[in-house]
């Protein structure tokens, strides 16, 4: 248990380090995603399923995508022609890929090894979660259900292909 | 929570924010300063979940998710307004960006 969260940790800072460092961004996406597993295994080991498993939803599955989304807008031409020869070399992925397989076999440990242990035994639940979240909690996530909609409103009216006359006015 | 002290995933989560800030410092490409940005949230809401554990409460994790919303939202409006500022600008370079009078 104290192991696997004290390499799980290591993992998290060599990934995040490597992604301030990356010149290519598509790099630095990959290791972001891997410091994103890290964390929700340390979510794990600390007692909280709930919040790991949101970790790999919503940020490794869900923001991470949006960011390639839009690196794969901004990045046309013949640039992306050889980016996409370039990817297909091992030392694009070597690294991402070590980070993980350490992390995946510390989760075969988890579940594996010692099935008993996973979750710490006094970990708040998401029962407890829930209920804390539909009781005291529940203007917050009305109000975040409120952000939400105002981000998606927001990033529609922005995202829009400006017509490049007549508009610069407003810039 | 049993085995590992609260004071190292604390020192985590600051070492993971302290990393976020200087990107956000040193990189001058926006979308690197936007991964950054997220990395300082992420690490945020690690030190609520680690002080949540420890305490045995359900707060850490409730802060969590209203921190993951919240992190959703910065990242949809941040995104498209780098779309728009690559559209208007031809640049993600923030120090050229820095000379637009608007």
């Amino acid at each position: 248990m104290t192991v696997i969260f004290y390499l799980a940790a290591a993992i998290a800072v060599i990934a995040t380090a490597m992604v301030i460092t990356r010149t290519n961004a598509v790099h630095a996406l990959l290791y972001m995603i891997v410091s994103l597993l890290s964390l929700a295994l340390i979510f794990f080991t600390l007692g909280a399923p709930f919040v790991a498993a949101l970790e790999v939803i919503i940020y490794a599955g869900a923001i991470v995508v949006l960011f390639v989304f839009v690196i794969m807008m901004l990045n046309l031409g013949a640039e992306a022609t050889a980016r996409e020869q370039q990817w297909l070399q091992p030392q694009a992925w070597r690294g991402p890929a070590i980070l993980c397989a350490i992390l995946f076999v510390e989760f075969l440990v988890l579940l594996v090894v010692e099935p008993g242990q996973a979750g710490a035994p006094a970990a708040v639940g998401v029962k407890r979660v829930g209920a804390a979240l539909y009781g005291p909690y529940v203007l917050g996530v009305e109000l975040a259900a409120m952000l939400l909609l105002a981000g998606l409103v927001g990033a529609f009216h922005l995202g829009r292909r400006v017509p490049s006359d007549g508009e610069e006015g407003e810039s | 929570m049993a085995a590992v002290p609260m004071e190292h995933g604390l020192v985590l989560a600051a070492v993971l924010f302290g990393l976020g800030l200087t990107g956000v410092l040193a990189r001058r490409n926006i979308i690197f300063v936007l991964l950054s940005l997220e990395i300082m949230l992420n690490a945020a809401a690690l030190a609520f979940v680690v002080a949540g554990a420890h305490w045995g409460q359900a707060d850490g994790q409730v802060m969590f998710f209203f921190i993951l919303a919240m992190a959703a939202a910065e990242v949809a409006v941040g995104l498209a307004l780098v779309v728009q500022i690559y559209y208007r600008f031809n640049t993600l370079d923030v120090d050229t960006l820095s000379h637009m009078r608007g």
